[in-house]
């Protein structure tokens, strides 16, 4: 809605590739982190405090491999993408390259998510 | 909708968490590379699961989780060091994400009489989530 034109749904369809692709995920995995770890501290708190159910409810939700395996996806791409922006912040100099920066970030984060995602699968396969 | 205003050059707001953002990020991986070193020392070595690495990495307390895998650590993680790391993970996350939260939000809702209302709010939520989560780790 930039210059107070109402792009709607067409927005969607801006071609920025990799780094807006990098740029949105930031931004949804930080949001997504916010909501969950806070829900989740606040239902600990009331767990521990008062045993209260709903504080059970969402933990054990919060808690199951599969929210597990999302949220770490969330954290491990905002961290790495962070280290990017900082890297690129304090030495312009490579911000000509930051599209190459992208790919590498997806060559670090495939196998240190994956590995870990699949031994949670295997895991929870073999039953705990 | 309105026009976003460029932010003022200088020593202000946005410049000082721009520098916060960036500082605390570097700062909240060292602390979890820390933490997955702790935990590893600690004898998740040998009974890892993912969820649990990740519990016991962040905030291995014992009772303010549903269930636990690694029961034997408790011991290790109960003293001052860890809590205190626990309190700068806090501390540097919530402050790191609800600023983010605020500058999400800024950019949809950015009128200046929102502008006042929602940072009020959000640092309203901050201080309330941080009394909470040195309270649960306090209280552990």
């Amino acid at each position: 809605m930039a210059f107070g034109k109402r792009i709607g749904l067409k927005g969607f369809s801006y071609k920025g590739g990799g780094p807006m692709l990098a740029w949105l995920l930031h931004r949804i995995g930080g949001l997504v982190m916010v909501i969950f770890i806070g829900l989740h501290v606040l239902a600990s708190f009331s767990m521990q405090q008062f045993g209260s159910d709903w504080g059970t409810f969402i933990n054990t939700i919060y808690e199951s491999w599969q929210f597990q395996i999302v949220l770490y996806f969330f954290v491990l791409f905002h961290a790495l993408n962070g280290v990017r922006i900082i890297i690129l912040d304090f030495a312009p100099g490579f911000l000509k390259y930051q599209r190459e920066a992208t790919w590498v970030q997806w060559i670090l984060l495939l196998p240190l998510w994956g590995m870990s995602a699949l031994i949670a699968v295997l895991r929870a396969l073999q039953g705990g | 909708m309105h026009m976003r205003t460029v932010p003022s050059r200088g020593f202000n707001l946005d410049y000082l968490m721009w520098l916060f953002t960036r500082i605390s990020g570097l700062l909240l991986v060292l602390l979890a590379i820390v933490g997955v070193i702790g935990a590893f020392l600690m004898g998740a070595r040998t009974q890892v699961d993912l969820p649990t690495l990740i519990r016991w990495t962040f905030f291995p307390n014992p009772n303010h989780v549903v269930n636990s895998d690694i029961p034997d650590v408790t011991q290790g993680w109960a003293n001052a060091y860890w809590q205190t790391m626990q309190m700068l993970i806090f501390f540097f996350a919530f402050t790191h994400g609800f600023n983010g939260l605020r500058v999400v939000l800024e950019d949809y809702l950015g009128a200046p009489g929102v502008k006042f209302l929602l940072r009020s709010l959000i640092f309203l939520l901050w201080l309330f989530m941080m009394i909470i989560a040195v309270f649960v780790i306090l209280a552990s």
